[in-house]
């Protein structure tokens, strides 16, 4: 049945449901793909799946993405499904917002937070100022897996959702499983994941912080420290639940992040933290690690020490 | 005499108007516009100087027709109702009604008045809070708009949404309770004056300018949907600078929305004079690529023939449309403004007694034999009636629960969702 329908969608399916005839899903070789892909996919699965949903913006059509994450899509589906705006953002989001209320389901979508040297007016990250609103969504995913599920979710989903990728992980590959790959494959807005068990702190990040804190937690395993890592993958709604029963069990708590420190993710985290029961489990104060509280600067030095690393 | 001097303005106007179009943005171009401008200025008064104004005279131009008395009609020429820009041909200037028409548009402006008038006064009596901005003066144009509009059709405003929530189907019951903050309002008391909405009305917005973008954003989905239907997005003559206004306009004529754009001139941006805030006063010209009409406000079959124009520009997929309504608004900016820093007492009454929309509209239908005096007394009774209800239903009705105050945060809650209240003991879970 499954096989049935999964050859009715796109060429890539009929690849993998071949495949899982043959052998059971977890015995199979892992497969990679990269962000970029990940994220045109989900776009292109969405758009074939729901005839409402619409991609709008500046360079998505014929540019195929002004970061290429749209490559194929306008070949594929025409202007009227892809369509590239004048350069003039206030005008579209509100027409966006506007067809939204009529129940066009909407999801903003981009790079957010610093890149690699390209000065502090385009390495703003808004996951602290978009997470405050209430009434919006706003997502944060790590992985190739994390950007398939979560963007699906936030297309199906009626209420308004932000969905903030980052640019330098956009050309990273990830496992991913066969039923991450298959057409509706949507992970729960709200929920987050272990990305590593442990037992001596907790460290919750989200996006390419994630990243930092697994290469964090493999340097102190040598030393003898056991890290447990969360990605948060949603900030409105914030997995709450999962930051706190890892707290109970290990008893200590650093956040990370790439934005600055003031009103940041890590001190709203904190906050519940310490206004929860799982405050008397803690045998030390938690902890923040950010980005510097300054505009990010040009100078490549001066850029990696404004922004947090391993050593921190 | 007057008549032909107006015919020859008209003509070379449209001169003025065809050349330009031709011409390529250059010197001569630039001249060309600085002579038409100069001619308009000078020819043509601005519609809110109301002294031995252009402006609609119907008194003097118009011709009741009255056949036999059982199919009588208003009828009359609306000569000054319009200018153009970029249109070859305009609206028809014979404008017509019946007397059910009639009467109904009488008593459809009529409880816009008089809604507007008891929500001053529950301003005053400290019964409304915050912002309340009326709508009185300018009934003509919701209410003519509306009868050119298919039900189907979508509408957005900006704040001074009162009359437009009415007239897109809101209850007088839901509009003044609504200010008032009760249950029975329109959002069940969580919107107040600038946030009423209804199917195909989507507000009552209250920051200048945003839901001209939004207005353009239906029309897509109206166009993208394949529906057969306009958006109307209304803006004011303050908020016609704003520049997503004309990134709006950029977008609605590239992809040829079905979105007319009003401009709502009643001739001040809070207290700035339009003259004082537009280097181009002309609203419906503002866009060099997209036609507009310039319609007179207080006529409300003039607004109605007009609408009708450029709705079916719209739908037969020729683009976007301006049009600005010269109107006028009796009250100030809003309830804290008494409007007299920044124009004369006389001036607004004047208006009152030579533009009135309604009573101006009522002696027109009385003089075609249409109605008697009693009949509009009678009328007039009825709408007193209905308002007084409904502010019976505002000044009595109970507020929502403060637990609701955790609804409709969320159309897609995720499931056991709680919500946080004012201090980190209050947790509500979150509802649809």
């Amino acid at each position: 049945m499954k096989l049935a329908k999964n050859i009715l969608k796109c060429n890539r399916n009929l690849v993998l449901s071949q495949r899982s005839l043959a052998t059971s899903q977890k015995t199979l070789a892992a497969q990679t793909i990269t962000v970029r892909e990940a994220i045109t996919n989900a776009m292109d699965e969405e758009i074939g799946r729901d005839e409402r949903v619409f991609l709008i913006g500046e360079e998505v059509a014929q540019y195929d993405g002004a970061y290429k994450m749209s490559k194929g899509l306008w070949k594929k589906y025409g202007d009227k499904r892809v369509v590239d705006t004048p350069i003039t953002e206030m005008g579209f989001a509100g027409i966006a917002v506007g067809a939204a209320m009529v129940k066009v389901p909407i999801v903003f979508r981009g790079p957010n937070g610093a890149a690699m040297g390209v000065g502090a007016q385009h390495s703003q990250e808004y996951a602290s100022w978009y997470s405050q609103c209430p009434g919006l969504k706003v997502v944060s995913p790590y992985s190739a897996e994390d950007c398939r599920g979560l963007l699906k979710a936030a297309i199906r989903d009626d209420d308004p959702v932000v969905f903030l990728e980052n640019e330098l992980v956009y050309g990273s590959q990830f496992p991913i499983s066969e039923e991450a790959l298959s057409p509706d494959f949507v992970l729960p807005i709200g929920k987050g994941k272990i990305e590593r068990e442990g037992k001596n702190v907790t460290l919750v990040s989200h996006s390419k912080g994630v990243h930092l804190c697994l290469e964090t937690a493999k340097e102190l395993e040598q030393s003898g420290i056991d890290c447990e890592v969360i990605n948060l993958r949603s900030l409105r709604p914030l997995d709450e639940d999962l930051i706190k029963n890892s707290v109970k069990k290990t008893h200590h708590l650093v956040t990370v992040e790439l934005g600055w420190p003031q009103c940041s993710i890590g001190a709203e985290i904190i906050s519940r933290i310490c206004e929860s029961d799982a405050f008397d489990y803690l045998d030390s104060a938690p902890l923040r690690v950010t980005g510097a509280d300054v505009p990010l600067p040009y100078a490549k030095t001066l850029e990696q020490n404004s922004l947090p690393q391993v050593a921190n | 005499m007057r008549q032909i001097q107006v015919e020859l303005e008209s003509v070379i106007m449209n001169s003025y108007t065809k050349l330009l179009a031709i011409l390529q943005p250059n010197t001569s171009r630039r001249i060309l516009l600085q002579r038409r401008d100069a001619f308009h200025s000078n020819t043509v008064k601005s519609p809110i100087n109301i002294s031995g104004s252009s402006a609609v005279n119907t008194k003097q131009q118009s011709r009741f027709s009255s056949t036999d008395s059982s199919s009588k009609t208003l009828d009359y020429e609306a000569k000054n109702a319009y200018k153009l820009h970029l249109l070859e041909e305009g609206p028809k200037t014979n404008v017509s009604c019946n007397r059910e028409e009639g009467l109904e548009f009488y008593k459809k402006m009529q409880v816009v008045r008089r809604m507007e008038a008891s929500a001053n006064n529950m301003y005053k009596s400290k019964l409304i809070r915050g912002f309340c901005h009326l709508y009185s003066g300018q009934e003509a144009v919701c209410v003519g708009m509306r009868a050119a509009m298919d039900k189907s059709d979508s509408l957005i405003t900006a704040y001074r949404a009162h009359g437009w929530s009415y007239m897109m189907g809101v209850s007088v019951t839901g509009v003044l309770a609504e200010l008032t903050g009760r249950k029975s309002g329109c959002a069940e008391g969580k919107g107040g004056s600038m946030h009423m909405y209804a199917p195909n009305f989507y507000g009552g917005n209250g920051i200048v300018g945003a839901q001209v973008p939004l207005g353009a954003g239906v029309a897509f989905a109206h166009k993208y949907r394949g529906e057969p239907n306009i958006c109307v997005a209304l803006y004011g003559d303050g908020a016609a600078n704003q520049g997503q206004v004309f990134e709006a306009y950029n977008m609605a004529k590239l992809w040829a929305l079905p979105c007319i754009f009003v401009c709502e001139n009643n001739g001040y941006g809070m207290g700035t004079s339009a003259a004082r805030a537009s280097a181009n006063p002309h609203f419906y010209t503002r866009c060099e690529y997209i036609p507009g009409i310039w319609v007179d406000g207080m006529d409300v079959l003039a607004v109605r023939e007009a609408t009708r124009f450029a709705k079916e520009w719209c739908v037969s997929g020729k683009g976007p449309m301006i049009m600005e309504m010269a109107t006028y608004r009796y009250f100030g900016h809003s309830m804290s403004d008494p409007g007299t820093s920044y124009r004369t007492r006389e001036e607004i009454q004047d208006v009152r007694k030579s533009r009135d929309p309604i009573t101006s509209f009522r002696e027109k239908v009385i003089q075609a034999g249409l109605a008697s005096d009693e009949e509009f007394k009678t009328i007039d009774n009825e709408v007193k009636k209905i308002v007084e209800d409904a502010e019976n239903h505002a000044q009595n009705d109970p507020e929502l629960h403060v637990d609701e105050m955790y609804s409709h945060v969320y159309s897609n809650p995720p499931k056991n969702y709680m919500i946080r209240g004012c201090d980190s003991f209050t947790y509500k879970e979150a509802t649809k």
